[in-house]
């Protein structure tokens, strides 16, 4: 009992606490309730039944697997298309623009104030047919651009807009945790341009850019609105199934069991990122 | 060392200004082929400025720097022949010792064969272990970093190599035994050497030459015992460690008379048209105790401290007109003198040293 009192009167133990309690409450506990609904019978409200793996083997033997295809593909080339655009902007951001840098960080940040819904609707008055950019078009060259609206490049676009920040802010921790003086040292051994990027700025400024795509990857993955405001019926991505299952089939073992998929999906990819690429020994704590 | 007396790098009237600062102001200067040469001044004296146009980090606002009699102005660093090792060494921190080392080699394209044999070749000649090659670079000693740039910037075979401060963050014992080593390699390899430090200690101990900096401007460029013997002025002189600075106006003759107090002082030369400046005499050159008292210049003072510098005392002697002095005797000197003793002070004329303003 002493020893129990001694370890409620360690600061750290204290400090960490009110964060530990809300971890608890807030995502250990229903993540819990999901991964318990997943082995109820379909159909059912409550954790009282056997367990069972009925709702597993139903969603393996359905269609699933393309709504997951969907989401792992968007996300994975959300993140590809990401990194070009926000390569030059994190290196000018980390290197180059001074106090410039802190105006650009303003501008990226400024619209995550506004709901992402909403960003995204305004997209849809810029796509759709007679909207801002066909009506544009039409009035000044006579050309129609109306078809983009609800197509799966119109969800990419809307992915790539949204989840630029996440991206980008880690890579520009990443590119300024490189030093000028390794790049000069390997510039100064005849290194070009080029090979100074490959063998010294990137591989350095890596762990940055992993914490950035694993991000932007996670959240691509369970993206919701993108698919539904910008692609209409075009493509149905995992997260939308979740809703339904959960909302109007009113099946919440079925939604659970694609959650924990989902998370399990998710969690695998990035556990296999981790481990190929070696984050203590790119900071060079090998 | 120093063969060819033509000048191998050479820069003329070089300037380097950063807005309206100017860092590096007309420098001219000829490095010759094979010698270790050492730039010397305080920070802020524009030698790192100076490095950083040699390497081709910067470029100068004016004046030309020629390897061979060939201009090397607006050629990228890796584009010239030379190479530099960093004050922060800038190992790369996720490859190994070997890949390190190697860097150089596998930009230009050596097969990985003859690549380790070069690598393994140097590994020795700095006296590293050979299985260091697969070591990561974070996991070596201070020392053993040092070896390792060095070895890397060797594998680029440079015409010249050169160095910013490398040894500026060790401990004194171990930049000793580097300061010695480094001048081994010199001597082992024959390439030219170009230094940067602020310790003209450092310099004296490895450099053919050495050329001290001032507020952007080469103030004097010779030898260590030129340096040492015939400081141009006062800074230098200050620069190489203690001294004792007397203020003087010329007395006529072989005389000079103290500023301060009028008492007058016998020199061996002076300089050309001079008028007043500084007489300068090291501690190390002063005699104290009874052998003082037969010399031609002598005072008389109090002992208020003495310091044990290992192989010499120093004392702190207070003169009646509240002037304090700096000597030292070897160890091996007799000297019965105590604390608060009136003791005597001495020097023959031709070691004190007479610099005008």
């Amino acid at each position: 009992m002493s020893k129990l009192a001694g370890w409620l009167k360690n600061p750290g133990v204290l400090a960490a606490a009110p964060a530990s309690i809300f971890l608890l409450v807030g995502f250990a506990g229903p993540l819990l309730m999901v991964l318990g609904y997943s082995f109820m019978p379909s159909k059912t409200f409550a954790l009282n039944s056997v367990p069972t793996l009925e709702n597993y083997l139903s969603v393996v033997s359905d269609s699933y697997y393309i709504s997951f295809f969907w989401s792992l593909f968007l996300a994975a080339l959300t993140v590809i298309l990401l990194f070009p655009i926000c390569y030059p902007i994190a290196y000018g951001m980390a290197k180059l623009f001074g106090k410039w840098a802190n105006l650009v960080t303003a501008f990226v940040a400024i619209p995550l104030l506004i709901s992402e819904n909403i960003r995204l609707f305004g997209w849809v008055l810029v796509f759709l047919k007679g909207g801002i950019l066909d009506g544009t078009l039409q009035s000044l060259l006579g050309v129609s651009a109306s078809g983009l609206l609800y197509t799966v490049p119109a969800i990419v676009l809307g992915l790539v807009y949204v989840y630029l920040p996440f991206m980008l802010f880690p890579m520009v921790i990443g590119i300024s945790m490189v030093p000028d003086s390794l790049k000069e040292a390997a510039f100064d051994l005849g290194a070009s341009r080029w090979q100074v990027f490959r063998e010294v700025e990137l591989p350095l400024a890596m762990p940055g850019i992993l914490i950035g795509a694993i991000l932007t990857f996670i959240l691509a993955m369970g993206s919701l609105a993108e698919s539904k405001i910008l692609g209409g019926q075009a493509v149905v991505m995992i997260a939308d199934d979740i809703e339904s299952a959960f909302t109007f089939a009113q099946n919440w073992p079925k939604g659970s069991v694609l959650s924990v998929m989902l998370i399990a999906l998710s969690g695998l990819i990035v556990f296999v990122l981790f481990r190929r690429i070696d984050l203590d020994q790119i900071i060079g704590r090998r | 060392m120093g063969e060819s007396n033509s000048s191998f790098l050479e820069l003329v009237g070089i300037t380097k200004k950063f807005g309206d600062f100017v860092a590096v102001s007309e420098i001219d200067l000829a490095i010759r082929e094979g010698e270790f040469f050492t730039l010397v001044g305080p920070s802020g004296s524009g030698k790192t400025t100076m490095i950083r146009m040699l390497v081709g980090m910067d470029q100068p606002t004016s004046g030309d720097i020629r390897l061979n009699g060939e201009l090397l102005n607006g050629v990228p660093a890796n584009k010239r022949p030379t190479c530099m090792v960093f004050q922060s060494l800038a190992l790369f921190p996720h490859k190994s010792v070997g890949e390190n080392i190697e860097f150089s080699m596998k930009i230009a394209g050596m097969d990985p064969a003859r690549r380790r044999t070069r690598a393994n070749e140097l590994l020795q000649q700095l006296r590293l272990p050979l299985d260091y090659y697969y070591k990561g670079v974070n996991q070596c000693s201070g020392g053993e970093r040092q070896r390792i740039a060095l070895a890397r910037a060797l594998a680029f075979d440079p015409k010249i190599l050169f160095f910013d401060e490398p040894l500026s963050s060790l401990d004194y014992r171990l930049r000793k035994t580097l300061e010695k080593e480094l001048k081994d390699i010199h001597r082992e390899t024959g390439k030219t050497f170009v230094y940067i430090t602020h310790s003209l200690e450092e310099a004296m101990v490895m450099s053919d030459r050495i050329g001290i900096m001032r507020d952007g401007r080469i103030v004097q460029v010779g030898t260590p015992n030129e340096i040492y013997n015939h400081p141009r002025d006062k800074f230098v002189a200050q620069f190489m460690g203690e001294v004792n600075t007397i203020d003087v106006d010329d007395a006529g003759g072989h005389e000079v008379c103290s500023k301060a107090d009028g008492v007058i002082y016998k020199v061996h030369r002076k300089p050309d048209g001079f008028k007043s400046g500084h007489l300068i005499i090291r501690p190390e050159i002063m005699k104290i105790g009874r052998v003082a008292s037969k010399l031609p210049n002598k005072l008389k003072g109090v002992v208020f401290n003495d310091y044990a510098l290992g192989s010499r005392v120093q004392y702190q002697v207070r003169a009646p007109n509240g002037v304090n002095w700096l000597v030292e005797r070897l160890q091996d000197v007799p000297f019965d003198g105590k604390l608060n003793d009136t003791v005597d002070l001495g020097w023959r004329p031709e070691d004190s040293i007479l610099v005008k303003d």
